[in-house]
């Protein structure tokens, strides 16, 4: 197997439970205790309300393909072995991602029901990917 | 309080963008293109008293602008880096106006420039860009804008013809602008439809060409502007705004902040969008074009794409839009592309738009667009006669 040469997310303290999560194959959102809402990415003060009542909660991993595109010639060497598929996931519980769908993309279509599972795609390292629910 | 008249572009510079830049170096560039834009104005270096500069990522640094000014020998009164992406040109218009309307100084020199070289990779961005972004490879500009060009096409219907039009129009422009990169062959929609698809649904002739460039804008306070050569071009109106920075985060794909920012400038300016005589909004894809149309209120939310195919964008058309051929055809020499917008909204209003003019343009609208969709400013500019 060649070395994954792919740019891998460097946690921050503020993100590292949501690394450390999907790492043991979760998907963990913050919620807000002052508005409610669930956040997504990881942050210090609630971006709707500015609360930092803040708590890690597993979510569904359950979904809807909002936008995607077929990146047949990527802008990063790193990604040299496209085509891939780059997508917005809307999740269940309100929050947009950035992510991949792994599947044929002629069986992709904007508001199809997706599910999250775990890529762990080099030591230590696992990301958040989507397939077809 | 209202920047309504309180300044005007007297004049420009603009060099004609290169493929392969060679020796040439981005404040080499700046100086060439800040003299010709300075003795555009009618005026000498040392009545420039402010200074807005984009940061060129062909050479960047901190405390930029001072070693801009030392390079060029300018001792301005007030000097600033501007960076809000692509909007970065048509932000400093305000900037410029908002500075000289305070007191601070009277002619301001507007200015971009940078290197693209083949091959090379985008920047850094910023640590939570890197964290979730770039793993996915989310990497540059195209894939935020191939999201919102499938969601709008699912949203509203909008087809790849559709897309292609603006393409095909702006190209028409184009090959009446000397300046222009891609000026030697017009354009089909069968032949954009038929270049290479790099991020589906968008096609190489699609997305704006890296080259390498430069282009200035001198404003001036109302005293300045009225003794100046050419004719003055005011500023009548001008909006900002931004709600995010990664597409994925934004409160809606597909309707951008564009909105609030060109109400903001049509406000201002005591106008709307059926006065302007000519548009230039900023063109990175063709979908940026369809979306500013919608968002600005030149047709209703989701028309773009029936808008640009019922209407002829070019200079002779009933809708001029980037006459210049906008980025798509001109080329984008980083910031400099999005100065075009500007540069050619000033040129067509003095009346000097050569073979492309625009008749009787007075009135003209420029939208700048930073990142994906993110940083927006709205400008309305007038020809008063
Ligand atoms: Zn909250």
């Amino acid at each position: 197997m060649s070395e994954y040469i792919k740019p891998l997310p460097k946690p921050s303290p503020t993100s590292r439970p949501f690394w450390e999560a999907a790492r043991k194959h979760e998907l963990t959102l913050q919620r807000c205790g002052g508005c409610g809402k669930f956040i997504y990415y990881p942050r210090d003060r609630c971006p709707h309300c500015f609360s930092d009542n803040l708590s890690w909660n597993r979510v569904t991993g359950r979904g809807t393909l909002y936008s995607y595109t077929v990146v047949h010639r990527a802008s990063s060497r790193a990604f040299a072995d496209a085509p891939y598929v780059l997508a917005i996931v809307e999740l269940d519980e309100g929050p947009r991602m950035t992510t991949n769908i792994v599947a044929p993309p002629e069986s992709l279509k904007v508001g199809m029901p997706v599910v999250a599972f775990f890529d762990d795609v080099a030591p230590g390292h696992t990301l958040v990917k989507f397939k077809p629910a | 309080m209202s920047l309504k008249g309180k300044a005007a572009a007297i004049g420009i510079g603009e060099l004609k963008p290169v493929k392969e830049p060679g020796d040439l170096t981005a404040l080499g560039l700046m100086a060439k293109v800040s003299a010709e834009a300075i003795a555009d104005a009618g005026l000498e270096k040392n009545d420039i008293d402010g200074f807005l500069v984009g940061m060129p990522y062909a050479d960047p640094g901190m405390l930029y602008p001072a070693s801009a000014i030392e390079v060029l020998g300018l001792a301005p009164r007030m000097l600033n880096v501007v960076d809000i992406g692509g909007a970065s040109p048509a932000g400093m218009i305000w900037r410029a106006a908002a500075a000289i309307d305070a007191g601070m100084c009277n002619a301001v020199l507007c200015l971009v420039a940078d290197l693209n070289r083949a091959g090379d990779q985008r920047p850094p961005t910023v640590s939570v860009q890197r964290e979730f972004e770039s793993p996915y490879g989310n990497i540059g500009a195209n894939c935020g804008y191939a999201l919102i060009a499938r969601r709008h096409m699912h949203e509203y219907v909008t087809t790849p013809e559709q897309m292609a039009k603006v393409a095909v129009d702006q190209r028409a422009n184009a090959l009446k602008n000397p300046l222009a990169t891609f000026n030697e062959k017009p354009l089909t929609i069968a032949d954009v439809l038929g270049s290479r698809m790099i991020v589906d649904p968008l096609h190489l002739y699609e997305i704006v060409s890296p080259v390498s460039g430069a282009a200035a804008v001198i404003v001036a306070s109302p005293e300045i502007a009225r003794r100046t050569k050419n004719p003055p071009i005011w500023l009548l109106g001008a909006g900002e705004a931004a709600n995010h920075s990664s597409i994925t985060y934004a409160p809606s794909i597909t309707e951008s902040p564009i909105k609030p920012a060109a109400e903001s400038a049509f406000r201002m300016a005591g106008l709307k969008p059926s006065d302007m005589d000519l548009v230039c909004p900023y063109d990175c894809y063709t979908i940026t074009v369809i979306v500013t149309l919608e968002d600005a209120g030149f047709c209703k939310k989701g028309h773009g794409g029936p808008f640009v195919a019922e209407h002829d964008l070019t200079y002779a058309g009933d809708f001029p839009c980037n006459t210049h051929g906008g980025q798509l055809s001109f080329g984008q020499p980083g910031l400099a592309g999005g100065m075009s917008h500007v540069t050619e909204a000033i040129r067509q209003l003095m009346g000097r738009g050569g073979e492309r003019q625009v008749k009787d343009a007075a009135l003209g609208y420029v939208n700048g667009n930073g990142g994906i969709m993110s940083e927006q400013v709205s400008l309305v500019l007038e020809r008063r006669s």
